[in-house]
């Protein structure tokens, strides 16, 4: 146990000249990805990665191969690399050319090209086992990732591309932005749209290509989708949608390689992942203006102020019909079809506000009460005459349309409703109920 | 028709104006949509673009902004080539176009409308929001600048819209359904935006659908269904034989013809 402790602090602090490559490299990659990873989930662009990086497999293998004809070993990283770039981008343009000049849609242009160049690769990886010379051994690393033993070499190069995108992206943050909202006015405004997203998809490529090593290509895409995924449950601002998916991304490549490190064995790859959705779910239930809970917190909030203003008006309604300031928990009851639990709920939480005071099992309403009650009456009859006399909603119907609307007036509506009513109803006066207007 | 000759680019097409279109013929996927279009709209009026679905209407557009590729024919603004002629120009695509669930505020979108003359790299400064929300101003959207814009309303949307073509300061604009789907308030403030943009001595072209309200809004009209079936002031081609010939059958050989092209060629 303590052997773990001990591992957990050195990697904790960084001290392994490995782990603090690793890391750096991985977080370097993560905060690439996050940012470019927002605008390709803005652009509905997403899975475009998923087949980029499926298609660069042949492309590492035919490099393997040619090195090895040369007589090298075959396993010179940037030459693997450069070579799955290129059958990358060419996967890349073959989507594209799918797209644009047959009837192929883009979801079946991307299935298409994943998985011929998949097929492909894993057909020349086959063929290389069999290859006398050069030794295949490695080559797979880049399907699923090989994370802890990446190099102060690799982790420069990762370094590099990512300092590159992220200029790339800070310049062009506003073309960018409006490519991605509205292509056909961007094209209008003289931003060649073509040229934008070209450069956009190359920066996709780039990324893909040198997480490889680090996830592998089965799971890169996980690094430019989920971040800005996770990261829109935060905010509705897209400077900050970047800023929060690279956060997350950063951390959470960060965090899986630092998990690897202490517990031997487990794949970094896998684990970055694993950190990923968990701060993808994490982001889907608390997130701040989009998250599960705040909007089960609003539900209920306006839950609750239906039900009290509900109750306003019963006591209001009842008071004005009989003359009497009291009233008894039956003439409530009787007032709406609600439960008992619910009403006693409602009038304990108005008793609490203040609202309402109570004495000898009967209710009244405050003065601060009476003018809410009044104010939620006036609201409510104001709708209903509208909707009477100018939607043409007969007054028999008209109390139930009116009763699930009122709560949501805000001053703007009310406001211009008073302005129509105006003739008939000046501020200070509350209309009389009118359909009980019609019964009688 | 007089108006629907197919003559060589010459002294009947105006070096003045706004917009003059000569021979376009606009085609997807090699089936022709838009036939032999040849025009010349005038300056400073409001001009309703009318058709059946399927007509050509935004593609007419959309061709003449270089937006789309043209198989024949040319496009002047002003006399002379759209590349040249942007700063001139504003356009309102149509409003399901976009997604509106996009994480920008309705003053965000507005200052879209100054990013051409920004140009590349430079950045949107005090100056450029400040003539936005002078533009939101215009459009009664000045309370609503900081909403996100998943949150406003279709009308409030359209309206977000124009801002973002007013704030271009343009001398000609082409709004593509600007009163699709937009409440009754929306309506008005369009159409008084539309008639202060007229007296400014500014062209509108809008795509339009209400029948009913063409003679009131528009002082030209320009009558569509593949091909130009009409093009001048209301009072004279805002008639009942036009209107059968842009909303009839007739084009049945046109579309016919289209499909074979597609087909064969």
């Amino acid at each position: 146990m303590n052997d773990f402790w001990e591992a957990l602090l050195r990697v904790l602090t960084l001290a392994d000249y490995n782990t603090r490559v690793v890391i750096l490299g991985t977080s370097a990659l993560g905060t690439a990805c996050g940012v470019i990873g927002s605008f390709m989930l803005l652009r509905k662009r997403s899975l475009m990665a998923d087949s980029v990086s499926h298609a660069t497999l042949p492309g590492i293998c035919l490099a393997f191969i040619v090195m090895v004809h040369f007589g090298g070993s075959g396993k010179w990283l940037p030459g693997l690399l450069l070579g799955g770039l290129i059958s990358g981008l060419i996967g890349m343009g073959l989507v594209l050319l799918l797209r644009s000049y047959t009837r192929v849609k883009e979801d079946a242009a991307l299935g298409i090209v994943l998985s011929c160049f998949f097929g492909l690769g894993v057909a020349l990886l086959g063929l290389i086992q069999k290859m006398s010379r050069g030794s295949a051994a490695g080559l797979e690393s880049f399907i699923y990732g090989k994370t802890a033993s990446m190099l102060s070499s690799d982790a420069m190069l990762i370094g590099a591309v990512a300092a590159v995108c992220l200029l790339v992206c800070g310049t062009l943050f506003k073309e960018f932005t409006l490519l991605c909202f509205d292509q056909d006015y961007a094209t209008s405004q003289g931003f060649p749209a073509a040229l934008l997203d070209v450069t956009l998809m190359s920066l996709v490529v780039l990324t893909t290509v040198i997480g490889l090593q680090a996830v592998g290509l089965i799971l890169v895409i996980a690094l430019l989708i989920i971040p800005p995924a996770a990261a829109r449950f935060w905010t509705h601002n897209l400077r900050n949608l970047t800023l929060i998916s690279a956060a997350v991304g950063a951390f959470g490549s960060a965090f899986g390689a630092a998990v690897s490190a202490v517990v031997p064995r487990l794949p970094a790859g896998a684990i970055i992942v694993v950190a990923y959705s968990s701060l993808f779910l994490l982001s889907m239930f608390f997130g701040k203006t989009n998250g599960i809970f705040i909007r089960l917190l609003r539900q209920r909030r306006l839950n609750n102020k239906v039900g009290s203003q509900n109750l306003l008006r019963a006591l209001h309604e009842i008071v004005e019909r009989s003359g009497r300031e009291q009233v008894t928990f039956d003439d409530l009851m009787a007032a709406r079809s609600w439960s008992t639990a619910y009403l006693r709920r409602l009038i304990q939480r108005e008793l609490r506000l203040g609202r309402l005071r109570t004495d000898d099992e009967s209710y009244s309403l405050t003065t601060g009460g009476h003018e809410e009650a009044r104010k939620i009456v006036r609201n409510h009859r104001l709708w209903e005459l509208y909707l009477i006399n100018y939607a043409d909603i007969a007054p028999s119907h008209v109390d139930r349309d009116a009763d699930r609307v009122e709560h949501i007036l805000n001053d703007q509506v009310v406001g211009e409703l008073e302005s129509l009513l105006a003739t008939e109803y000046p501020a200070s006066n509350c209309p009389r109920c009118p359909h009980s207007q019609v019964a009688s | 028709m007089s108006q629907h000759h197919h003559t060589a680019l010459g002294p009947e097409h105006s070096e003045t104006s706004p917009l003059s279109i000569h021979d376009m013929t606009v085609a997807y996927h090699r089936k022709p949509v838009l036939w032999d279009i040849d025009l010349d709209i005038p300056e400073g009026k409001l001009v309703g673009i009318i058709g059946p679905n399927g007509a050509g209407k935004s593609t007419l557009i959309k061709a003449s902004l270089d937006l789309i590729p043209r198989a024949s024919g040319q496009v002047n603004i002003y006399g002379k080539p759209y590349q040249k002629q942007r700063h001139l120009v504003a356009y309102v695509p149509q409003r399901e176009s976009v997604d509106w669930d996009f994480p920008v505020s309705a003053l965000d979108v507005v200052t879209m409308g100054l990013y051409g003359r920004l140009g590349w790299f430079k950045r949107v400064g005090k100056k450029e929001r400040e003539k936005a929300r002078d533009a939101l101003d215009r459009v009664g959207m000045a309370g609503y600048a900081d909403r996100q814009i998943s949150q406003l309303s279709g009308g409030q949307q359209q309206r977000v819209f124009l801002a973002r073509a007013l704030v271009q300061d343009a001398t000609l604009y082409f709004m593509d359904e600007p009163f699709a789907g937009v409440d009754a308030a929306t309506e008005k403030a369009i159409i008084t935006l539309l008639s202060s943009l007229r007296e400014d001595g500014k062209t509108v072209l809008v795509v339009h659908h209400d029948l009913q309200t063409i003679p009131e809004y528009f002082d030209h009209l320009l009558m569509l269904n593949m091909r130009v079936v009409a093009v001048g002031p209301t009072e004279e081609v805002f008639t009942e034989e036009n209107l059968r010939k842009t909303y009839g059958g007739r084009l049945t050989m046109l579309a016919e013809v289209g499909h074979k092209l597609e087909k064969h060629l």
